[in-house]
Formats: C-alpha cells, sequence, structure tokens
C-alpha cells in the first residue's frame, strides 16, 4: 500500500481493517475519531501546540505514521511465514576439533540436549538465536529452511527463533489470565483473541490439573499453573518456531502432555534433560561435550520398549507423590512397586 | 573514532550490556573507553576500571542531566581522541522519561529492561523513539509472552529500530549488539552536530534554586494543570 492511498483513507475504514492504529495515537494522548474523516486530514487537524509536546510537527509525525503502519503490516505477514526447518552447519568444538555432521532440526519433532554443566549447551543455544554465520566461536552456520538468513533481518532481532521455556521464568504482570492472553493474542495481531483465549486457557488447565478460572490473577497461580499456562501459551501464540524447554521435571504438569502439544503445534522442541523418561519421548538425543555435538543418538526401538516400563513406573511414582500430597502415609513394598 | 551513546533507566543494566558486548573487541586489540553520566552518584566506573576499561564519571548534581551531558560530551569526544580510542561510549541514565542524550550521525542504543513492565515502552518517550537499537535486558526470569508482549511494544513506538534482547549476566545475544556497535559512525568533533530530540526545558525560578512555594514565587516557563 502507498502512502498516498493509506492517508486517504477514511479513520472508520483504517480502525476497522487496522486496530492497531489506535496505539500509535495513544502514545500521543490522541483518540482518534471513529467516522468518515481521511487519515491525512485527521493528521493535519491535530493542533501544532499539541505536537510540540512531543517535538513533533506535521510532516514528521505523517511520516511516522505512516512508517508505524507499514512496519505493522510488516511484522503481520511475516508471521504466517513459519521457519519449518533450521538446519545447523558442523562447526568446531572448544579444542578446534571440527563436529561431525550437519544437523537438521524439523517441526514437530522432540530433541533433547544432554551433557553435564559446562558441556555447551548454552553456547549451542547462543549460536541458534544469532542465527550464526560461522561468527561465533563455533563457527557454527545456521540455515532457516535451507536458506542463508537474510543479513539485514538478522540485524534487526526481527526474528526471535528461540521461545524458551524454564522453571527461572515467572509472570511479573498485574493481571488476569484472560486479560494476560488477551495481550499476548493482540501483540501478534491476529483477528480471532477471544476464540484463542478461550482456546489457550483450557489447554492450560488441562495441563495443569489443577484448575483455575480466567479472572485468576496470573501472579496467584501455582508453580504447576503457571507452567501449563506458560507452555499452552508458547504453543498457541508464540511467534517462535523453536521451543527450548529447560528443567520442566518435577514441574506440577503433565510432561508428556506438554510435549504432545508442542508437537501438535509443530514447534521444533529442544529440551535440556536428564531424565531418562523425557530423554526416550525425543526422537533424539544431541550428545555435547567440550563445546561441539559429540554424538546424535536416535531413540531406538529397544528404548522405546524401555519407554513402557519407565512410564509405568513413573505412574506409581507419581501416586505416591499424591499420597505424600494427601496427607497419607507412604507404606509400599519396593518390589512391587517395580512390578 | 567511533562514538556510541547508551541511554535507560536507572539499574535497567546499561552497565552490564555494556561490558559484556565489548569484552570481545578489547580483546581483539580495539581501544575502548566509556564516559558516564549520572546524577548523584554513580559507582560503575569500578566494574568498568576492573574489567580494564578507561573510564571518566561525570555527575550532573543539582543540573538536569540531559543539559549536563550535552554541555560535556564534545569535551569527552576529544579526551577519547587524545586517549587513542577506537571507540567512545557515553552512557546515561534516563532519569525523567523525557530525557533523549541521542544524537543524529551518531549510534543511539536505548536499554529497557522487561521487569519495568509492558507499559514502559510508551512511557519512555524520545530516549526510546529515537534510538537505532533498543537492548532488552532480563527477559531470562519474565514469561516468553511477557518478553514477546514487550519487544511488540518497543517496535509500535520504534518501528525503525533494531530490538536486540541481551543477557546481561551470561552475555546471550552480545554477539549481534557488538555488530552494531562496529557499524557506528566515525567522528572527530561533535560541533555543528544536533540532537535528534530537544531536551526537557526548564527555565524557572525554581530552576534557579526557588524553594518557596505558590504563584508569586513561579517565574519563567511554567505549566500549568487543569483542575476545573
Amino acid at each position: 500500500m502507498t502512502d498516498t492511498s493509506l492517508l486517504t483513507q477514511s479513520l472508520h475504514q483504517l480502525l476497522s481493517e487496522r486496530p492497531y492504529v489506535r496505539d500509535f495515537f495513544a502514545a500521543l494522548n490522541l483518540t482518534p475519531p471513529d467516522d468518515e474523516i481521511s487519515l491525512g486530514a485527521f493528521l493535519d487537524g491535530i493542533p501544532a501546540a499539541h505536537l510540540e509536546e512531543f517535538a513533533l510537527d506535521h510532516a514528521t509525525l505523517t511520516s511516522q505514521c505512516v512508517d508505524f503502519i507499514t512496519q505493522m503490516e510488516a511484522f503481520q505477514s511475516s508471521e504466517t511465514s513459519t521457519v519449518r526447518e533450521v538446519t545447523i552447519k558442523a562447526g568446531v568444538d572448544k579444542s578446534g576439533t571440527k563436529e561431525q555432521q550437519d544437523l537438521i532440526l524439523r517441526s514437530g519433532e522432540v530433541v533433547c540436549v544432554v551433557g553435564p554443566t559446562g558441556s555447551g549447551k548454552s553456547r549451542l543455544l547462543a549460536d541458534i538465536e544469532c542465527l550464526a554465520q560461522g561468527d561465533t566461536p563455533s563457527k557454527r552456520q545456521i540455515l532457516l529452511d535451507g536458506q542463508v538468513p537474510d543479513e539485514n533481518r538478522r540485524l534487526s532481532g526481527e526474528q526471535q527463533l528461540v521461545a524458551q521455556l524454564s522453571q527461572n521464568m515467572n509472570f511479573v504482570m498485574d493481571l488476569t489470565v484472560r486479560e494476560f492472553i488477551t495481550m499476548h493474542a493482540e501483540s501478534r495481531l491476529i483477528s480471532d483473541v477471544a476464540e484463542r483465549v478461550e482456546q489457550i486457557f483450557t489447554t492450560a488447565v488441562d495441563l495443569a490439573g489443577e484448575p483455575f478460572t480466567l479472572d485468576t490473577p496470573v501472579t496467584a497461580l501455582s508453580g504447576g499453573q503457571s507452567r501449563a499456562l506458560m507452555i499452552a501459551d508458547v504453543a498457541c501464540l508464540s511467534a517462535s518456531p523453536i521451543v527450548l524447554i529447560d528443567e520442566i521435571e518435577n514441574a506440577g504438569v503433565d510432561r508428556r502432555r506438554a510435549l504432545d502439544l508442542l508437537v501438535k503445534e509443530e514447534k521444533i522442541v529442544l529440551m535440556a534433560t536428564h531424565d531418562p523418561l523425557l530423554a526416550l519421548s525425543g526422537d533424539r538425543r544431541l550428545v555435547i561435550r567440550n563445546g561441539g555435538i559429540a554424538a546424535i543418538i536416535e531413540t531406538s526401538d529397544e528404548e522405546r520398549q524401555g519407554l513402557g516400563q519407565l512410564t509405568a513406573l513413573d505412574k506409581k511414582l507419581s501416586r505416591l507423590r499424591d499420597q505424600v500430597r494427601h496427607g497419607e502415609r507412604i507404606i509400599f513394598d519396593l518390589q512391587q512397586l517395580a512390578e | 573514532m567511533k562514538l556510541i551513546t547508551v541511554a535507560g533507566p536507572p539499574s535497567c543494566g546499561k552497565t552490564s550490556i555494556i561490558l559484556r558486548a565489548i569484552e570481545p573487541l578489547v580483546a581483539s586489540g580495539l581501544k575502548v573507553g566509556v564516559v558516564k553520566f549520572d546524577c548523584l552518584t554513580s559507582d560503575d566506573y569500578l566494574r568498568y576500571e576492573q574489567a580494564g576499561i578507561e573510564v571518566k564519571t561525570g555527575l550532573a548534581g543539582g543540573l538536569c542531566p540531559d543539559h549536563f551531558f550535552i554541555a560535556n560530551i564534545e569535551q569527552a569526544v576529544q579526551w577519547g581522541q587524545r586517549e587513542g580510542f577506537d571507540l567512545l561510549i557515553s552512557e546515561s541514565a534516563g532519569l525523567c522519561n523525557r530525557c533523549s542524550p541521542h544524537i543524529k550521525d551518531v549510534l543511539a542504543v536505548c536499554v529497557i529492561d522487561h521487569l519495568s513492565g509492558v507499559h514502559t515502552p510508551r512511557k519512555i518517550g524520545p530516549m526510546l523513539k529515537s534510538a537505532d537499537v533498543v537492548v532488552l535486558t532480563k527477559g531470562d526470569i519474565v514469561s516468553q509472552a511477557e518478553r514477546e508482549v514487550f519487544a511488540f511494544r518497543v517496535r509500535q513506538v520504534n518501528p525503525k529500530a533494531a530490538v536486540l534482547p541481551v543477557n546481561g549476566l551470561t552475555g546471550q545475544g552480545t554477539l549481534l549488539l557488538q555488530r552494531h556497535f562496529q557499524s557506528a559512525a566515525e567522528v572527530t568533533t561533535l560541533n555543528d552536530m544536533r540532537l535528534r530530540f530537544t531536551m526537557p526545558a526548564a527555565l524557572c525560578s525554581y530552576c534557579l534554586g526557588e524553594t518557596r512555594i505558590g504563584p508569586d514565587c513561579q517565574i519563567g516557563n511554567i505549566k500549568t494543570m487543569d483542575f476545573s
């Protein structure tokens, strides 16, 4: 859309097609009327004295307004093109030894990242986050859908590839669950906000196990409820194609279902975990050593069979946890438990 | 010598992200200096000194910190050139949200932290609106949704800036910030250059030390509210 055609549009039409235009004027303490006056005429009609407060004149205001709309449009259209494949071209470890193979992460895949503290997990993640182009210590190169990402876009920080879920994260906003999800949905410029809020809320309650309402303040949610809401929100609303999960062990949510949800939403799930149950839920495990990817282990059929036994054991353990929670005595026979 | 202005509210992590971003530049042999502009006290120079960075601190005291900044920045540039710096960074705390130390054709960086709340981007004003690069700190302790909303609101206020999340503790995200630092323009003097935005005005009796309250004592550039 050209600048002139934007300026001749009526505010009524503009506001109904682009509700975010209100935000631009809100920042200037102005409320645009929802009527047939054109954007250009409205801008020209703002008293110069009001603009002076913001050190603006009419020409600058007009160009800023057009820039704003153009940028928001670009933002909206970039949302529709989701990355489905991230290639990590082999780099070197801390001793300069070349990694053995390139790695391709695909949407809907769960990949576990394993290795002791300091082995280089953060380094791998940082490479993905900054879309490394051989210019980080690891010399790795990241391709998106097989292409070298545009350097200007990279520098603009526009494309945040990795959404993070970790136990250190908290809600700091004083909002209800409904307001919170709505705010996030609005910032993604999606059209069916109310529907999406409902969907995320239902999913989150389902994952958490303990119910809460849309009117519960987010800061009043329990640890498990917060985690569940964060997972549901990231799965359904985050712009980032990759989700990094750090420590969902004992997070008070149904871990298996959390993973299923992320996979269903076509996320690439990277999970830093040492929990055998979670590790086997993944398709592959990246073994990180000395700053490099030392091996990639595909989950074998034999391992998958073990997963059944582990799941049964895990269920029994969680029953014991429930007993503790409900103030009961814990009496069990380890032999029986293992059966 | 390259010059960069870095501004942001107090305690948002300016010093940490500067230190993180220049670390590899210094290691690669670049000579970097910092001028820290503050209001009453500042012990950030200790952190720079510890990192082996040459630093000068200027305290505005009873003056508007922004006016103090602009009256001293040219001298700082001359100091930097005498010292033979490749890069000079001016760090100043935006104390009233109306401040904006950014200069046309000098790389302008604004730092804000996620903990300050999602309404902050709209409240900050010219310091954010006229920046080339906006650095978002302390993102590791808030939810993903809050990070995304925050970045979106920053883009609404300043659609043209690069918006980069940086962790001041681990240094994650500093690579792209370094890239911007390295692309900063060279300056030899700021004489005849211009601020990007006017500074908050103050020219009244209270500027000159008046402490009494009342209409008779208010002389000069006064603005009154409408309580009708």
